[in-house]
């Protein structure tokens, strides 16, 4: 058999990213891929991820060596059919390697950039990839802003539009969270779809957005064409109120890591950019309001103040329920015991935010909901 | 109080010394090659001269931020300035110090200072150590408009009077510290005000004319000189630059300068008096402006050709031996 | 996020921003506006470099010019810090203080303590500090390890727009007296700031970059020195952590501790003098309460014991550079050269 020869390159997670550290090979020359497949780890200034094979084949070729620092979309290694010659192999690379340009500094304008709508007084920052079919709206949770979804957003916007957008009170839209419950942001959601002209989309949320993606779907069915819910808020009553208390009351780096390293299996994850980067976020004036404000009316004294799990069987649109093992936010036992039309995965090796740790088989999973 | 001619001539070359050696690094700095802060005197010439035509070696002053024009006054190398201008190690301070901290202590020139109000209380210590020594010497510190708000300046008038010091405090106003009218920072019509506080006489002159400053300046000397105490003189006058080379001046008013040059300058007003009284012939200025011209040309010359200081320099002259 | 400005504008910005919020916020200063009593421009200047241009005219009388009188208007914005204002005082050059440390020192320091915990002096005191201007021994001293030294100020050294921004904001919201150390050759840096208002407290350290065999402690302009050097190192296999003070008072003692233990070798650069300096402290402060976790000596690189030169020959041999801090992590790491 003769596949073609296909190049394996450096990913590029996020807007600013603009190279990554080989930090090791999950495989080994030879080895048969899958498309999905962990082929290796890439580590950035923000977070360490594994780089998936998007085609299936042999990787035949290991270029870029392990501990060495690349640009963006520079030659990591060559996947190929089995039967493919080493000449061809060689050339191919030779061929990639001549006409390879890193991207230069000044090349941030050429990439997708955000962009800011403003919605009744309230700036909302959003990014939008890809084109056509039926969008998918990506909903963040608590603290986070929509470079949570950096690992996933370009892969699923390969075949679709993808719209992924700051919560109020989050990341760099306006800091005023009108009642600051989950009605509210419910409310944005609708404002942002009605402003970007969607009229029906995919929704995936995560954590408390799993809680606001439900919620909305419950009041707007019609507008839904399906529901991802990541290690969501609103199907059960527990949640870390330690967690949630110690991420807004924490004020330097040293007493933010050990909360947000509750986030990951891998507490590693935490890197000094994802500290300083939420910190920076955290320290905007207005954002402390809002966080206090959203947790005293969506996480009361430690416990989620709505539940939605027995209005889950009311809703036709497809479902599904992702959640780490891991979790130590949101314990993933919510994720027993729903209605059977609901499609539940639970990951091994992640915590709270397996679109981050397990972003392939989440993307993996989406993509099978959305067809 | 009578010149002779040759006094009239060295007033006037002492003047045109100045204007040129300041419009020359008007010129020169526009050209980059002149580093750091330069603060130029041209328009105030007759003040720095007609006070310090009346020194001599036992006497002291101390300057201000811009202060080529009293170092000149005072007898300091031109060569020697030019260079430490342009931080040369034949400056007058082997390229340490820059237009801002020009200095020949041999001299009797305490320096240029980077701090305004720095040069007063240091004319104090300056006129006590004449009036212990008794050396009859006098001790003048030229301060702006700015500087004598310091409460450092407050402070030494305060002292000399009650020590009775030979010392003159002389405030060049020339209506700006830095962009800052002394219309709105002084609190005072005229400085000479103040003296009376200070129980010293006040003596107001019109800077642009020599004669006048130069008489004031000589009672005034002659009164400290002779142990009266000191004075307070305020020179009413105009800088035709910036506070600093490189300053738009948009807080000055349209033509301001161009104003003055054409009805006030110290240099035209003088050649006007000297020439209409017959007193020196024309002839006689103009070759004193060549001489002049030529002496600057011969001193950027030589001071952008000298060697820079070295390594070696840098850690000499902290201490008596390091 | 991405917008870029420069430390300068950073300022600028975050003096405006907090003169929208709070209107107790008044500047004062020499040419702070620039023009005053004049016929001409009446901010024609905005600050001698222009930091403080445009506020004249965003917020009238509230950006007072000053007559040339440090002790006379420090000492105002201290007074009128102790009833009820929040002024941010400009003292030109830090060399300035000579001429009216003792409202600093002896008194807006003071005053919390001395008056039993009672007294609150909310003043900022923003100046310009450091060599690189051909400015001469009077104009461009380190003096910040002078106001270090003083219980009860706060002293604030940003090396980069982003912490210009929230630092001065912090410290016009803060209690306290605090000196905002400009570096003059900061001002044209560019940098990613936002655009809302943040703040950055006090008393946290950042570190700049992470590596496991030499802690560099520095600040100020000499973070850009320290990274330079970092950078060059990184590719001869020596990995620098550098850790940015950001402020001297209070310090970040963890950091630098914690960073020690994992290296155990230091380096600290500063760009003053090196008697009593924030170098000669910080490595106090390592040899005190971490010495068991030494592997080298300490190094330290700042300027030299003499006065800052005019001539730019010695004014480069006098500010320290990414070679000499580089040569001491060689020598800490054991390499010659």
């Amino acid at each position: 058999m003769s596949e073609a020869i296909k190049a394996l390159t450096m990913p590029k997670w996020g807007l600013s990213m603009k190279e990554g550290k080989v930090a090791s090979w999950l495989m080994q020359e030879g080895t048969a891929i899958s498309p999905g497949n962990e082929v290796l780890e890439v580590e950035t200034e923000k977070i360490s991820s594994a780089v998936e094979a998007s085609e299936g084949g042999v990787l035949r070729r290991i270029v870029a060596q392990e501990g060495e620092t690349l640009p963006v979309g520079a030659l990591l290694g060559v996947i190929a059919g089995a039967n493919d010659t080493s000449e061809a192999i060689d050339a191919f690379v030779a061929e990639f390697q001549k006409n390879y340009v890193p991207p230069a500094d000044g090349d941030d304008d050429a990439g997708p950039k955000t962009e800011v709508v403003e919605i009744k007084g309230r700036a909302i920052r959003y990014l939008k990839q890809g084109d056509g079919g039926t969008p998918l709206i990506l909903i963040h949770g608590f603290g986070g802003d929509l470079n949570n979804w950096l690992f996933n957003q370009e892969s699923l916007a390969a075949k679709r539009t993808v719209i992924a957008f700051d919560l109020p009170g989050h990341g760099q839209s306006s800091k005023q969270v009108g009642n600051a419950n989950l009605g509210e942001l419910t409310q944005v959601v609708h404002d942002v779809m009605d402003a970007l002209g969607v009229t029906k989309a995919h929704l995936a949320g995560h954590s408390m957005g799993g809680a606001v993606a439900l919620e909305f779907a419950l009041a707007h069915p019609g507008r839904v064409a399906s529901l991802t819910l990541i290690a969501s808020a609103g199907l059960g009553p527990e949640i870390n109120g330690g967690y949630i208390d110690g991420f807004i009351e924490a004020t330097g780096r040293r007493d933010i890591k050990p909360h947000l390293e509750q986030l990951f299996a891998n507490a590693e994850l935490v890197s000094r950019q994802m500290i300083n980067d939420i910190l920076a976020y955290k320290r905007l004036d207005g954002v402390d309001a809002a966080l206090r404000g959203l947790r005293d009316k969506i996480f009361p004294s430690g416990k989620q103040a709505t539940v939605l799990r027995d209005r889950l069987g009311s809703l036709s649109m497809p479902i599904q329920v992702i959640w780490g093992e891991g979790d130590a936010i949101v314990p993933a036992k919510h994720a027993q015991g729903l209605p059977a039309s609901v499609k539940v995965s639970v990951l091994k090796g992640a915590g709270h935010m397996p679109q981050m740790e397990a972003a392939a088989e989440v993307n993996k999973l989406i993509e099978a909901q959305l067809g | 109080m009578q010149l002779s001619k040759a006094d009239l001539l060295r007033a006037y070359r002492m003047m045109k010394t100045i204007r040129e050696f300041e419009e020359r690094l008007h010129v020169e700095f526009a050209t980059g090659e002149i580093p750091g802060f330069v603060h130029l005197y041209a328009g105030e010439e007759a003040s720095a001269t007609g006070f310090c035509m009346h020194l001599d070696g036992r006497d002291k002053i101390a300057s201000t931020h811009r202060g080529h024009g009293h170092s000149i006054a005072k007898g300091c190398d031109v060569d020697a300035m030019m260079a430490e201008i342009y931080g040369k190690k034949a400056g007058l301070c082997g390229g340490k110090g820059g237009s801002m901290h020009i200095a020949d202590l041999d001299k009797g020139m305490l320096g240029a200072n980077g701090i305004v109000g720095g040069g007063p209380p240091l004319i104090c210590g300056a006129g006590l150590a004449a009036k212990v020594l008794k050396t009859g010497g006098v001790a003048i510190a030229f301060v702006g408009d700015g500087g004598f708000n310091q409460g450092t300046t407050a402070e030494s008038l305060n002292l000399a009077s009650v020590w009775r010091l030979p010392c003159l405090f002389v405030v060049e106003n020339n209506g700006y510290a830095e962009a800052t009218s002394s219309k709105y920072s002084v609190s005072c019509d005229d400085f000479t005000d103040r003296a009376a506080a200070y129980s010293m006489p006040g003596i107001a002159v019109d800077g642009h004319d020599f004669f006048a400053v130069y008489e004031a300046a000589g009672e005034a000397i002659k009164r400290a000189r002779s142990g009266g105490g000191p004075s307070l003189i305020e020179v009413k006058l105009n800088r035709y630059y910036g506070h600093f080379e490189g300053d738009a001046q948009t807080y000055r008013g349209v033509d301001e300068v161009k104003n003055i040059r054409a009805t006030k300058d110290c240099l035209m007003l003088f050649r006007k008096r000297v020439e209409g009284a017959k007193l020196v012939d024309a002839a006689e200025l103009n070759k004193i402006d060549a001489d002049v011209l030529a002496q600057i040309e011969n001193a950027v010359k030589k001071a952008k050709a000298a060697p820079k200081p070295t390594a070696a320099d840098l850690m000499t002259d902290v201490y008596v031996s390091y | 996020m991405a917008r870029k400005i420069t430390y300068q504008q950073a300022i600028n910005e975050a003096l405006s921003q907090e003169m929208s919020r709070d209107p107790t916020v008044i500047i004062m200063g020499e040419d702070v506006a620039g023009g005053a009593g004049t016929d001409g421009e009446q901010e024609a200047w905005g600050g001698v470099l222009g930091v403080t241009k445009g506020l004249y005219k965003k917020f009238g009388d509230r950006v007072m010019d000053t007559p040339i009188t440090e002790s006379a208007f420090i000492g105002a914005a201290v007074g009128a810090a102790t009833a009820g204002l929040r002024p941010v005082a400009e003292l030109m050059f830090i060399d300035f203080m000579g001429v009216c440390l003792d409202q600093i020192f002896n008194q807006a320091a003071k005053f919390r303590y001395m008056f039993g915990g009672k007294a609150e002096t909310p003043v900022v005191i923003r100046t310009m500090y450091g060599a690189g201007f051909r400015a001469a021994a009077q104009h461009s001293q380190c003096l910040y390890p002078v106001f270090t030294h003083i219980p009860g100020l706060k002293v604030v050294m940003p090396a980069t727009p982003y912490d210009a921004k929230g630092l001065l904001i912090q410290a016009i919201r803060d209690n306290d007296p605090v000196i905002f150390c400009e570096h003059k050759v900061l001002y044209t840096l560019e940098g990613d700031v936002p655009e809302e208002p943040y703040t950055i407290p006090f008393g946290e350290a950042s570190v700049v970059r992470e590596g496991k065999d030499v802690t560099i402690v520095t600040l100020g302009r000499m973070v850009h020195m320290a990274t330079d050097a970092a950078d060059n190192l990184a590719k001869q296999g020596i990995k620098c952590e550098v850790i940015d003070l950001r402020t001297t008072s209070p310090i970040d003692e963890d950091t630098i501790l914690e960073s020690v233990e994992n290296t155990g070798r230091l380096v600290v650069v500063d760009e003053a003098h090196p008697r009593c300096n924030i170098a000669t402290d910080v490595s106090a402060l390592v040899a005190d309460k971490a010495f068991d976790s030494l592997k080298a000596p300490i190094k330290m690189v700042t300027g030299p014991h003499v006065p800052v030169p005019f001539s730019d020959v010695l004014e480069d041999l006098y500010i320290p550079n990414a070679a000499k801090i580089e040569a001491a992590v060689r020598s800490v790491m054991g390499k010659k050269g």
